[in-house]
């Protein structure tokens, strides 16, 4: 018997279990569902030893709090005191600075609307948090990224902390610094501080070690000391990349700021959506959230036009005036603007009889449109609920009801779909497609009985051998590791609702983001029409996301689902299309010259080739789903997020970190098959 | 070779891998039997990057190593310019040792000695033309005025007046290596090393910057390294060459030696596709004199007058005399002598 035959009975025998189990076992089964005195209270030691920490070193903490307070508070009655009018006109040149008069324009028009609708000093609270945290987390990056750079011991330890930080759930990192720190504005600070700075020093790290090195060689023969070599060479050749991370941090930093107002206590910004969405004000959330929006695209697109900026260092030869033009505009115009909001009131405070606040007329609107649209977008929300949610959740047997689906399902009709399955696997083992017909068993247990319903210990043993076959015996362990101990801390339940409704949420993504991603490429109209939508999709923070699916489904799993796939879906369209344009031109040719047709074309030469890529895409949806998933929590899901949150609400940093790691662990193993199976694939071919 | 020894290198070594060290008990790298010792440096795993290369180059001498790509010759020259630490072997640099020097005594010798041209160019992308060529300066803390005064000067040198303010990326391949080339000249280099430096280019413009560097030369006098894997770029530049495979010498001479008498089949390859008549130099085919009196009547040539240039004067007259630069007669060439070279040539190649 061969390796490969011996690895489909193990297959094949681990289904047959699964499916003894489930016929055989009851509920309370030790097999079935993880048994409650088998759990081991991670939670309770993890409150003690914080309630030790706090005990022992509060102190310390509180008083960095309190010193780093004095900044925020600085800034913040700072960007208060100032005319509107000034900080628009700063923001403007250094837009113009940054990128050239279209981005001042937007700049200009983005941060007046924050002012008409009346969101003004919300904004301002918001923005002198990201104006501490953003030089604070650049730094930090950049300190850490050169010692990476520097020692590969330290990047030994960096690497897999930076994995960690990335993929522990942002609301998962407000808890313990919200325990140590206590409330305030700090707390945001700290979070986003270190929810922001790891894509800085992924991206030191990168530059620098990207410097070709006849760049350093002839700097060294240019005669450069050490340091010289450094700060001259390296640094300087490295800055876009370097630049790209600052862009990165920056948008990271925005986005944690704003979740970090699920605490409360400030009132900023983010604060505002989330009181307005919890009270399900359409009109109220979506004029915030727009607000949060500007304020993050303006952000993005200031820092980015910087790394796009042609490197000029200041010639010498140019005048005084063109050297500095920007700084003195800038002064200039703010000086000015400034003296005239002295002797026109309306520069100096927005009046409120001029404020435009239409949430009423919007909240009405939605109203009839809701109602006008009650009937599809009722039957829309049940199909999708008893034919694609509930089978996977609870499984077919539990959902299959004349209420339902408008029959019972009988033991005629339950034989008939177990012979269908097994028809169906047969037929393509017959084809020699094995894998494909293991899955299809599988996919027929899973879905009539149901994930969650599913044997804890299978499940479990089959992840463990997936991740054996696709990535050795260290991925293999790893992944036995990490699901007992979701299994021993009692979250087995939560992390399968996780699953379940992550795996719903990319599958649809990948398959509508490829479909698109494909027209794209193929379409110029499309992609053109596509492209702005990305973008702005992937520079929202993630709360706005949320609004327009809950107030039209209200709250529950549903619009989280929704929420998730429009965030998750991003990275599938724009992997995919980017995979099949950067098909290398002399291979299309080359079919072309074969006579392909553009279809054969398609599925012949650039599907294949653009494979990894794909991939690639389906790594970081997925991983974009798990984070929208955290987020998603906040309108009512069930598995893990929710876990967090309550973690988060209750103060009870024990079940909010275990849930929070549980998340973390299911993300890397998520990351690491795909991965591992990309390369697989590749291997194939090279 | 008449002018001092500028830069020498004795039994140069450069071991890759795990173990370097272990294989030489004595710095200098003297070994009995350098062929077998490589051998067995390489059974154990390493990699002989550079295995006891040993050559001088004289004061005003262009020295060409040639040899195919993964032949070492990146590593010499970087050896000698300390980019990498050679294992073992010594390199004097005016009789001094540079294995020897400190970190900071290093700094200075690139700072005013050193010059190097890379294949790859190796510009600073953030710097405009004159930052790059004034960037070696501006390293040793020269005042502005100072260092643009002399960056112009190398400018105007290698052809690049007006582009001054340009950045690298907006320059073709061969003004990229012209600025590459004034960088190394703006420290007034004493001896000079280039790393391949036109293998990046088409071969049109190759050609015009192969011209350039030898009026540059002609100019300047430097000392000079120059890598190549091109045999007719090295025929065309070299005063005497060198020839390596996996590390190792294979002959060094005069191109005209290597054509005439190659060590080996290797160097045979590369000579094979080389038109004699181009190589062969009046010099290598002169007969002496059987008395100082004879041909007096006949037309006088140079030493360095290839077979090509030598024909046509040997269809006006019956012979030619051979004279070295400042006029010493060395001999008389004749058809005859231009026939038994041709026909040695060709015997060879046949075989
Ligand atoms: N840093 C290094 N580590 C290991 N091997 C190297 C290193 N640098 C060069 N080599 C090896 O040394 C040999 C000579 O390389 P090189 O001097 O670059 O050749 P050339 O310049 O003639 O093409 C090659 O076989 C190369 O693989
Ligand atoms: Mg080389």
């Amino acid at each position: 018997m061969n390796s490969e035959t011996r690895r489909w009975l193990l297959w094949i025998i681990l289904i047959a279990l699964l499916l003894l189990f489930q016929l055989l076992g009851t509920k309370n089964n030790w097999f079935l569902a993880y048994p409650k005195g088998w759990e081991v209270p991670f939670s309770t030691v993890l409150n003690h030893a914080m309630n030790w920490v706090v005990e022992w070193f509060g102190w310390f903490f509180r008083g960095l709090a309190d010193i780093f307070s004095i900044p925020v508070s600085w800034v913040q009655q700072f960007l208060q005191w100032l005319p509107w009018p000034v900080v628009i006109a700063v923001t403007a040149v250094i837009s113009w600075a940054a990128s050239g008069w279209r981005l001042a324009l937007f700049s200009t028009l983005a941060l007046f609307y924050m002012v008409v609708v009346g969101y003004w000093s919300e904004s301002m609270n918001s923005l002198s948090l990201v104006i501490i945290s953003v030089p604070l987390a650049i730094t930090t990056g950049f300190v850490f990224g050169v010692w990476g750079f520097r020692s590969e011991q330290a990047e030994k330890v960096i690497v897999p902390m930076l994995d960690m930080l990335q993929t522990i759930p942002a609301f998962a990192y407000l808890l313990p610094i919200l325990l140590l720190f206590g409330f305030g504005p700090v707390v945001g600070l700290i979070a986003s501080v270190l929810f922001a700075f790891p894509p800085m020093v992924r991206n030191t790290m990168l530059g620098l070690r990207r410097v070709p090195i006849e760049i350093v060689e002839s700097g060294l023969m240019s005669g450069a000391t050490p340091r010289q070599l450094f700060w001259q060479v390296r640094i300087p050749s490295a800055s876009r990349q370097m630049l790209l991370g600052a862009n990165q941090t920056t948008m990271a930093a925005v986005s944690m700021v704003i979740i970090a107002a699920v605490i409360g206590g400030t009132a900023d910004i983010g604060w505002e959506v989330l009181l307005h969405v919890r009270r399900a004000g359409f009109g109220e959330s979506i004029l915030a959230g727009i607000v949060i929006a500007f304020l993050a695209m303006v952000i993005d697109r200031i820092t980015y036009g910087f790394v796009g900026k042609e490197s000029q260092l200041p010639d010498e030869e140019v005048g005084y005036f063109h050297r500095y033009r920007y700084l003195i505009l800038g002064s200039a115009t703010a000086l000015i603007v400034f003296l005239l909001a002295n002797f026109i009131p309306a520069l100096r405070e927005w009046p409120q009889s001029l404020e435009v606040y239409p949430a009423d007329t919007m909240n009405e609107w939605l109203e009839s449109f809701v109602l006008s649209w009650s009937g599809i977008i009722g039957t829309f929300k049940s199909i999708s609920f008893f034919y694609i949610m509930l089978p996977v959740r609870e499984g077919l047997i539990n959902t299959i009801s004349p209420y339902s689906w408008g029959f019972e399902f009988t033991s005629p009709l339950r034989i008939g779909y177990g012979v269908a399955v097994i028809l169906l696997a047969g037929w393509f083992a017959y084809k020699r497609r094995i894998n494909l017909a293991l899955t299809i068993l599988f996919m027929g247990v899973l879905l009539f009985f149901g994930l969650t319903k599913l044997s804890w210990l299978i499940l479990l043993l089959m992840a463990s051998l997936l991740g054996y076959q696709l990535g050795g015996i260290k991925l293999g362990i790893g992944t036995l590791l990490a699901l007992l101990t979701l299994a021993t801390a009692g979250v087995w339940t939560e992390a399968m609702l996780s699953i379940y409704l992550c795996s719903i949420a990319v599958m649809i993504s990948f398959l509508v983001g490829g479909l698109i991603g494909v027209i794209a490429s193929e379409v110029a109209v499309v992609s053109k029409i596509v492209r702005p939508i990305n973008d702005t999709l992937q520079t929202m923070p993630l709360f706005v996301i949320l609004i327009p699916f809950v107030m039209i489904f209200k709250i529950g799993e549903f619009s989280a689902l929704l929420a998730i796939i429009a965030y998750a879906i991003v990275p599938s369209i724009r992997y995919t299309e980017h995979g099949l344009r950067s098909v290398p031109s002399d291979v299309i040719e080359a079919g072309t010259s074969m006579g392909c047709t553009r279809w054969q074309l398609l599925t012949q030469v650039k599907l294949p080739l653009a494979l990894p890529v794909i991939m690639l895409g389906l790594n970081q949806t997925i991983m974009y789903a798990i984070a929208m998933l955290v987020i998603a929590a906040l309108v009512g899901t069930n598995g893990l997020g929710q876990q967090v949150y309550i973690g988060l609400s209750d103060g009870d940093f024990g079940v909010g970190i275990v849930a929070g790691l549980g998340m973390a662990f299911i993300a890397m193993i998520a990351d690491r098959f795909t991965q591992a199976w990309n390369e697989k694939r590749q291997a194939v071919y090279s | 070779m008449n002018s001092p020894v500028k830069l020498s290198c004795q039994n140069l070594w450069k071991i890759y891998g795990v173990e370097p060290d272990s294989f030489f008990s004595q710095a200098n790298g003297k070994v009995q039997d350098s062929a077998g010792h490589a051998v067995k440096i390489r059974d154990t795993g390493h990699i002989v990057a550079c295995g006891d290369v040993s050559f001088d180059v004289h004061v005003g001498e262009i020295f060409v190593i040639m040899g195919l790509s993964g032949s070492g010759k990146s590593t010499v020259v970087r050896c000698l310019s300390r980019l990498v630490e050679p294992t073992a072997g010594e390199v004097l640099l005016d009789g001094e040792d540079l294995l020897k020097k400190s970190a900071s005594e290093l700094i200075d010798i690139r700072r005013h000695k050193m010059g190097m041209v890379f294949q790859s160019f190796g510009l600073m992308p953030h710097l405009s033309v004159m930052d790059n060529i004034a960037f070696p300066l501006k390293l040793q803390g020269m005042s502005v005025p100072d260092r643009r005064d002399r960056a112009q000067r190398v400018i105007d040198l290698v052809g690049l007046t007006g582009r001054e303010k340009s950045y690298p990326r907006q320059l073709s391949g061969g003004q990229q290596q012209r600025v590459g080339i004034a960088r190394s000249l703006a420290v007034e280099p004493d001896i000079w090393f280039l790393d391949e430096p036109f293998s990046a280019l088409d071969p049109l413009i190759r050609r015009e910057m192969q011209n350039e560097f030898l009026s540059i030369q002609n100019q300047l006098q430097k000392s000079i390294v120059f890598i190549t894997h091109d045999f007719l770029e090295a025929l065309r530049i070299a005063d005497r060459m060198m020839i390596m495979r996996d590390g190792q010498i294979v002959q060094i001479g005069t191109p005209a030696d290597l054509i005439v008498n190659p060590a080996d089949d290797y160097v045979a390859d590369f000579t094979n596709d080389v038109p004699v008549t181009r190589v062969l130099t009046a010099r290598s085919i002169v007969s002496t004199l059987e008395d100082p009196n004879q041909g007096t009547d006949l037309p006088k040539v140079e030493e360095q007058c290839c077979l090509e240039d030598l024909l046509p004067v040997l269809a006006e007259s019956s012979g030619a005399r051979v004279c070295e630069a400042d006029g010493t007669v060395l001999g008389i060439v004749t058809a005859d002598n231009v026939i038994r070279a041709l026909a040695r040539e060709t015997a060879s190649n046949e075989l």
